[in-house]
């Protein structure tokens, strides 16, 4: 169930990125509505990953522009997106490996916490309040991931599919409006997978929007509300994805096109 | 329930009378290496004492934000320079310590911050090589501000640094307290200790705060950090004025308690003597840090005596001692890195073999 208010959150218009002399992405248009999960679909090199970069601050775009609830994100450094209430996972997890997966989540509040130099030396009653808050809201949702065990584990020994939602739990400890992740099923089994799905419907339900890269069709069109596809930089079809499944560029984009034709 | 109270608070005494012990055994220590090991080992404590603040900063830059910094003791010197320019005859300013000291620190920040701007966007060798420059830049600089201002004196250094003093009471005069004859490397030991001991508490209390959590996010993928909303460039710039700012009181404190400074001690060697032992003793832990300081600070100068055990025992000299010394040292860091490579005393989140990794 969609909520009520449906208006559009995130609304990318015209973007188009250039590496030397490859377009990545040339005029691309993307519209994610309030509360669904929109899926990013395309073949291997279709821009999905870089049209993320582009979102999160990491790349500036050539051309274009991102409205997000209202703010212009266009240009802004990837701090000043994260803390506007957008949050990411990556293609190629990238947790912080050193650090307990409890101090990842800790990380992931500091958009959303202010002790600094000062407060941290003195240890004045603020600063340990909100210290307290930090990690009770880490625990809060390494248990919402289904993580509590590893709670002390260091990130870089827990198993693949771990890592994949405590990614997901630091992401969310930024309080994010939209959530973006980048193939949160890649390397998964049927079985983590489905816990994956019941994680992403929670999500949603408890109000972020997801914005969501898949390679696993059975995963996205399950899920998705909407399903935007990209093939070769360009948006090549949009709409539910019932719809988006049958439309005969969407096949060829993934099957090639029938040589008999 | 009573019984568990029991056990707690028992541990909390034992915890208790072992800080105090510590604490006595670090106060009488002056007096216990003079009785043992005579009045030089006092001075070798004092030294070590300032290297324990300087490999605390720097640890801040490399164990804690993950940034190689190879110019390190430039800080040491800005800190030095600033004490020795405003307390002495070079100028004919005296301003009390107290004003002096806080701002080497803080001139000592703004040089950090005049390094870290430019190099926000290098890491590792990179980031290693510019610093290396910055290091010799500084020296380079102190050793030529002679002409045609004279400021730094040049080669020649600054001399007739002021002490420690606050009215008449001086830190380089002789005190008698209670029976026991306090000498200058006394009192200075006791300033020096005091120092070292805030900076240990300060690194500790930085460590384990949102922005030490902050500083080891960046050190492990620093875009991650970004995405997860740290503004790196203002942590960045934030280690390296914190870093500097610990090398700006120890030079300082260390121009104060020389009465001398020169470019001489400022040399890229020095640098990576800190460099040493921060990596030595355990990068990003506090604890190794300060181990590392002590045994680099004391080990060259234990080898000192090796020299005279030659002539007693081969009734020649094979090796120049001083060559010997630092051949010896240098096998000592071989070897030390080979058998304990994160350190000897290595951070958490830096051992190979992990608690949590056994227990799942």
């Amino acid at each position: 169930m969609l909520p009520a208010d449906n208006s559009p959150l995130l609304s990318a218009t015209g973007i188009s990125k250039h590496f030397g002399g490859l377009a990545a992405l040339s005029d691309v248009s993307i519209t994610v509505r309030r509360g669904e999960i929109c899926g990013l679909i395309g073949p291997n090199g279709a821009g999905k990953t870089t049209l993320f970069n582009i979102l999160t601050g990491i790349y500036a775009p050539d051309a274009g522009e991102l409205m997000f609830d209202g703010v212009c994100l266009t240009g802004l450094q990837p701090h000043r997106v994260a803390a506007c209430g957008i949050a990411r996972t990556f293609q190629n997890i990238r947790l912080f490996g050193s650090m307990t997966a409890l101090e990842n989540v800790m990380v992931g509040r500091h958009v959303r916490t202010h002790a600094g130099v000062l407060g941290a030396v003195f240890r004045t009653r603020k600063t340990v309040t909100e210290e307290r808050a930090i990690v009770r809201r880490a625990h809060e949702l390494l248990d919402y991931c289904g993580l509590t065990a590893r709670a002390d584990h260091r990130a870089r020994d827990l198993p693949y599919g771990d890592q994949r939602r405590l990614e997901i739990a630091r992401a969310l400890a930024t309080d994010p409006r939209l959530l973006a992740l980048d193939e949160p099923a890649a390397g998964m089994n049927a079985t983590e997978t489905g816990v994956l799905k019941q994680l992403l419907e929670q999500i949603r339900a408890d109000g972020v929007t997801l914005l969501l890269i898949e390679h696993d069709m059975k995963l996205v069109m399950s899920l998705s509300h909407s399903v935007t596809v990209l093939d070769y930089g360009e948006k090549i079809a949009e709409g539910e994805p019932a719809a988006v499944r049958r439309d005969p560029k969407v096949v060829e984009a993934y099957l090639g096109s029938d040589p008999a034709s | 329930m009573s019984n568990f109270l029991s056990t707690l608070q028992a541990r909390d005494a034992r915890r208790w009378i072992a800080w105090a012990g510590l604490a006595l055994l670090l106060l009488a220590a002056p007096f216990l290496i003079e009785a043992l090991l005579g009045r030089a080992w006092v001075r070798i404590a004092d030294v070590a004492l300032l290297f324990i603040m300087l490999a605390l900063g720097l640890n801040i830059v490399v164990g804690f934000a993950g940034l190689l910094d190879l110019g390190y003791i430039a800080f040491f010197a800005v800190g030095a320079y600033s004490y020795a320019l405003l307390a002495s005859p070079q100028f004919d300013i005296h301003w009390p310590f107290l004003v002096v000291l806080p701002l080497s620190a803080a001139v000592a920040g703004f040089f950090g911050i005049l390094l870290g701007a430019p190099t926000l966007r290098l890491r590792g060798d990179y980031l290693a090589i510019v610093t290396l420059g910055f290091g010799e830049i500084i020296r380079v600089f102190l050793n030529n501000l002679n002409r045609p201002f004279n400021i730094t004196n040049g080669p020649q250094g600054i001399t007739l640094i002021d002490p420690l003093q606050a009215g008449s009471f001086s830190l380089a005069q002789t005190h008698t307290f209670a029976g026991l004859t306090i000498t200058p490397i006394h009192s200075y030991y006791f300033v020096f200790l005091a120092c070292a001991v805030l900076s240990i508490l300060i690194s500790l209390r930085l460590e384990n705060s949102r922005i030490g959590r902050a500083w080891a996010a960046i050190r492990d993928d620093e875009l991650a950090a970004a995405s997860t909303g740290i503004n790196t460039r203002n942590m960045k710039l934030l280690a390296f004025a914190m870093g500097a700012t610990f090398g700006g009181v120890a030079g300082g404190l260390f121009a104060s308690f020389q009465g001398f400074v020169s470019p001489e001690s400022f040399h890229l060697l020095d640098s990576i003597m800190v460099l040493c032992m921060v990596v030595l003793g355990g990068m990003g832990n506090v604890g190794g840090v300060v181990l590392g300081a002590v045994l680099l600070t004391a080990l060259p100068e234990a080898l000192r005596y090796i020299g005279p055990l030659q002539q007693r025992w081969f009734d020649t000299v094979f090796v120049d001692p001083s060559d010997l010394r630092m051949l010896l040292f240098g096998l000592a860091l071989v070897l030390m890195m080979l058998l304990r490579p994160e350190g000897l005393w290595p951070s958490r989140r830096r051992r190979t073999v992990e608690k949590s990794r056994a227990a799942g």
